[in-house]
This record gives structure tokens, sequence and C-alpha cells, in this order.
């Protein structure tokens, strides 16, 4: 900075830290929770150390589950809430980008209107029609399916927009030039236009991921069978209103759990990650 | 602007917009119509049959006090959480932009709980100020206070704010750091030689040259407190007590659930889906947007 500071930069270091303990402590004490036996949690006799059930408390979580209302292992659960994340990212990249190939490299009556169609659901988040598209998917005999679970979700106006706007920048020359060497529609998207496009698909891969990893009111209406449940809907059922029947451990161990995938490509793909959320200013 | 080059062809285009246009179709333009259309019916207590009632469940909906209070709720709760995950990110990314020691340690730290559910979040702070068993409940009680949140609506609302709030600060903080960083140094060092200290400097240059991503983020932050802590809200309170958390979305949900009232329902989703458009529309009008249309 400008001017000599007489403790140099100890202030914005212990800030910094004190946001990192903020930010920090209730996951700490989420993993602390589920290397500890129930009854010490339950007395309120919590240690802030980690104690010594870990391997028991996380095979129990993952293959067994819990006795409350859920018995459903958590392993399933990881396993759909995979299917679904996955899904629905690759799902939304792939009719988005070739969606936007159409607008913007063909000319084609309604090319307008279809843009306008997409671009309005922007404004229509499955929060606010909740219920018609339940009774919908319901009505198609999807409840209790992946597809059920994925397709309500797969349209994505962002990423056609954000497609649409990378493929205005690519220079027409690369268009004429793939033309001269015969090339047609097809050869010219997945020779030229995928390998251009491969920075701004993993960035966006990775807030589409996290996106579908993290859904909740959508598969917590459609999905009544435990065994097709995600991570999300079963953990908030491991909560018994009555806190002796809770397994706070086996609680905590699914929280952090459902926590490691998404964190985990966050923090492996950060730079990636943050340019795709300035790109897509969501 | 229109792309010079393009391919002739008169199938093709439709092929490949179809599977977008196909789900966009049946999954949100015939929902958000069925939405619409069911907000003007009433049924009788059986649901034997569907009277067409023009506005009347608009009309019962603005009459309703619980729904006047949920929409005050619900501004309340946005503008509580927008305000503290804002100043506590933009004080931390002011600390971060410094040339520090490890900035890329510290930023990787507090970035993380984007990718968090807000489930998970819910979890995660009901565990430590659940009133018999949380760790932060027991500090509490240490001093003094009377915390018990499953009984005391305002302590119930205060720790929705807390958590939605802390899932939102690492969003913000991305935000704030990628505008601070825009900010040309020359700028601030002119001001320095000119003698400003750094509040001033802070406050007469870099925050008005933030604005608009203040701005931008304030939208952002009310929509996802519209919106996203519902998963926040169920997990840790399910509305009550009393429905001193039930927000806009909530009731939504809960009215839609217990089946009584659809046509309510469908009219509250209306309402929101016009809340979702001014905003969205706010946000087009009033922040530098680098897509054109």
């Amino acid at each position: 900075m400008v001017e000599h500071r007489k403790f140099g930069n100890l202030l914005p270091h212990l800030v910094l830290w004190a946001g990192v303990l903020i930010v920090a402590f209730p996951v700490y004490l989420a993993f602390v929770a589920s290397t500890q036996d129930n009854a010490s949690i339950a007395n309120g006799q919590m240690s802030l150390l980690p104690g010594g059930h870990f391997l028991e408390t996380y095979t129990k979580t993952l293959f067994v589950g819990t006795s409350g209302t859920t018995r459903e292992p958590v392993g399933t659960m990881l396993f759909n809430s995979m299917v679904m994340a996955m899904t629905i990212a690759l799902g939304k990249i792939g009719i988005s980008i070739i969606s936007a190939y159409a607008i913007v490299y063909f000319r084609f009556p309604f090319r307008m209107t279809i843009f306008w169609l997409i671009f309005i659901t922007l404004m229509l988040p499955v929060e606010v029609r909740i219920y018609p598209t339940y009774k919908i998917v319901a009505d198609l005999n999807l409840l209790d399916s992946y597809a059920g679970l994925t397709l309500p979700l797969i349209a994505s106006a962002t990423a056609t927009l954000l497609f649409r706007q990378f493929f205005m920048t690519v220079p027409d020359e690369l268009l004429e030039a793939s033309r001269i060497d015969g090339a047609g529609p097809f050869r010219f998207f997945w020779d030229t236009l995928l390998p251009l496009s491969r920075t701004n698909m993993a960035a966006l891969f990775v807030i589409l991921f996290i996106l579908g990893w993290n859904q909740y009111l959508w598969p917590l209406l459609i999905t009544t069978r435990d065994d097709m449940q995600t991570i999300q809907i079963g953990i908030r059922k491991m909560i018994v209103t009555s806190d002796a029947l809770t397994e706070w451990p086996v609680v905590m161990a699914t929280a952090v759990l459902a926590m490691l995938p998404p964190v985990a490509v966050v923090v492996l793909m950060q730079k990636l990650f943050v340019r795709g959320l300035v790109e897509t200013e969501k | 602007m229109l792309k010079q080059a393009v391919f002739q062809s008169k199938l093709l285009p439709y092929l490949l917009v179809l599977p977008q246009l196909a789900v966009v179709l049946v999954f949100f333009y015939w929902p958000a119509g069925q939405a619409v259309i069911q907000s003007f019916l009433m049924q009788d207590a059986f649901g034997l049959s569907t009277v067409f009632v023009w506005f009347d469940n608009y009309r019962e909906l603005l009459a309703d006090p619980d729904y006047f209070a949920a929409i005050l709720r619900t501004f309340a709760f946005s503008f509580a959480i927008a305000l503290s995950s804002l100043s506590l990110a933009l004080l931390l990314a002011v600390m971060a932009d410094r040339p520090l020691r490890g900035s890329t340690f510290y930023r990787t730290l507090l970035i993380w709980p984007y990718a968090v559910a807000p489930p998970v979040v819910g979890v995660l702070w009901i565990f430590m100020l659940n009133p018999s068993l949380g760790v932060i409940a027991h500090g509490l009680r240490a001093l003094g206070i009377d915390w018990n949140p499953l009984l005391d609506g305002h302590q119930a609302a205060l720790l929705i704010i807390l958590a939605a709030a802390w899932k939102q600060i690492s969003y913000n903080f991305l935000f704030f750091l990628a505008g601070l960083q825009a900010i040309p140094a020359s700028v601030i060092e002119a001001a320095a030689i000119d003698g400003a200290r750094p509040m001033r400097r802070f406050w007469t240059i870099i925050f008005p040259l933030l604005s608009p991503t203040i701005f931008f983020l304030i939208v952002v932050n009310v929509v996802y407190a519209f919106f996203e802590t519902f998963g926040i809200i169920d997990t840790m309170t399910r509305g009550g007590p009393a429905k001193a958390t039930e927000t806009l979305v909530y009731k939504v949900y809960s009215d839609g659930l217990l089946g009584g009232n659809l046509g309510s329902s469908a009219a509250q989703s209306v309402i929101l889906m016009g809340i979702v458009i001014a905003l969205t529309a706010f946000q087009f009008r009033f922040v530098e947007r680098k897509v054109n249309y």
C-alpha cells in the first residue's frame, strides 16, 4: 500500500483470520461431532476435540443408515445425488450449447421468438411453479425416477446466453475457412467450436454441478421412496423432532459427506469456478 | 448483432433447439400457465367442482393478515441477510485486496461455503444452537441469555438470518474482491499523495467505484433470501414457531402441501413470479451488463 504502517499488515491478517474462523467453525464442529459418541453429545458434554469414533460412525453412515425416520444408508443417497448433479450439469451444457449454436449460426423463421422463449425462463425459478410442475411430472409418470428428478431442472437460460455470447466473439473467418475446407455444420461444430468452448464448458460445469448437487425443494416433493432420495433430503429426515432420538454423530457425518463433493469441486477448480461465476453473474 | 457467415439449412436449426424448447415448454411454460389459470379458480371443499372466480383468490390473499405478515417478514429477512453478509464480505474483501502473504490461502478458505447446500447449512447451525446440546447455546446460557429458538419466534428468525448470511458471505466476498481489483491503483495512490487517509480514501473513492458491484449484489442477495433460504428454513424451523419464520416461498409450499387451498397457493406463486420479474427487470435496467441484447 501507499503509506508505511506501524504494525504492517497485522490488522488485515487478524480480520481475515476472524473471517476464516467464522466460516470454518460450524464445519469443524460438525466433523468433531461425527467422531464422538451419541450419548456425550446428547448430554451436551461434547468435547471440542475429535473423538475416537471416526471409523465406526462413517461406516455406519455410509452402509447402514440411522434407525430414525430414514433407514436408507447414505451411500445410496450419495449415489442418487451424484446421478442427479451429473445429469443436470451435463444435460444443461448439452442442450444449451446446441440451441445456442442454432440461434447464432443459422437464420430461420421464429429464431428470435425461440431465443426469447428460452430467455424469459430466467424469471421462472422452480420455487414459483412448484405445484403445477409437480402435477405435470406426476401425469407423465415420472415420480421417483431419475428423469423426474432431473428433466424439469435441465433447461438453462443462463447457459444458453453464455454460449451465445461466446459464439458471437468467435471470428467469422473461422467459419469461412472451414467452409472452404468443405466442412458442414456438424464438422464445424465438432472440430472448431467445441474445442474453442472447452474452458467455458468446464467453468460452467463446476457451477452447474454444485447447483444440481444442492437441489432441495424439487427432490423433496417428487421423491417418496427412501431409496430414491438425495443426500440433501436424507439429512433433513434424520433430524427427529425429539432430541433424544436424533443420532447426531450420523447426522453430522452425513453433513460432512454432503459437503465434500461440491466443496472439492470448488477448491480444486477455483480459477475456473471464479471465472465462470463472474461471467454468468449468477 | 448478427453473424455475417451462417449456414443454410431448413430443418437442422429446429432439431438443434428442439430439446431445449421441449423442456422449456413442458416444464416452464405449461406449469406457469397452469399456475395462472389455477389462481383464477376456486374449488369447493370436497374438490368436486371448480368455479371461475376472477380475482377472488388474490383479493382474499391480500386481505389476509397472515399473508401480509409473510410479505413483511420476507422483506425484513432479505434486508437483514443482505446487510449483514454484504458488510462482512466487504470488510474481508478490502482486507484481502492488499498484497498480503498467504492471500491465496485466505481466499480458498473463504470461498468454499458457496458450495454448501442450504439444508446442510441449516443442519450445521441448528446443531450449534440447539438449546439442549448446542455448543453456542451453552455459551449463551452461561451468559444468562434465555436461548430457545424452538419457542421464541424472534430467536428463530435470528437463527435463520445468521445461517443464511453465513452461506452468502463467500459469494459476496468473491464479487467484492473482483470489483476491488478492477479499481486502478493509480487513482488510490493519487488520493494518498493528496493526503487522504485510508478511511477517507475508502469512502470517497473506493466505495463509489464499487457501487455497481454493490447494487448487483443487493439484487442477487435479495433473490437468494427470497428463494434459496427455503432449504435452511425447512431444516431449521419448518416455518415455526407459530409461523415466525414462514417466508413467501415457504408459505407457497406449506399451503399447497396441506392441500387445502390450491387456488390461493397458485395466486401466491403468480405474485412471486411478479416479484421475480420486477427484480430481474430492475437488475437489467440498472446494472451494467456485459450481455447486450
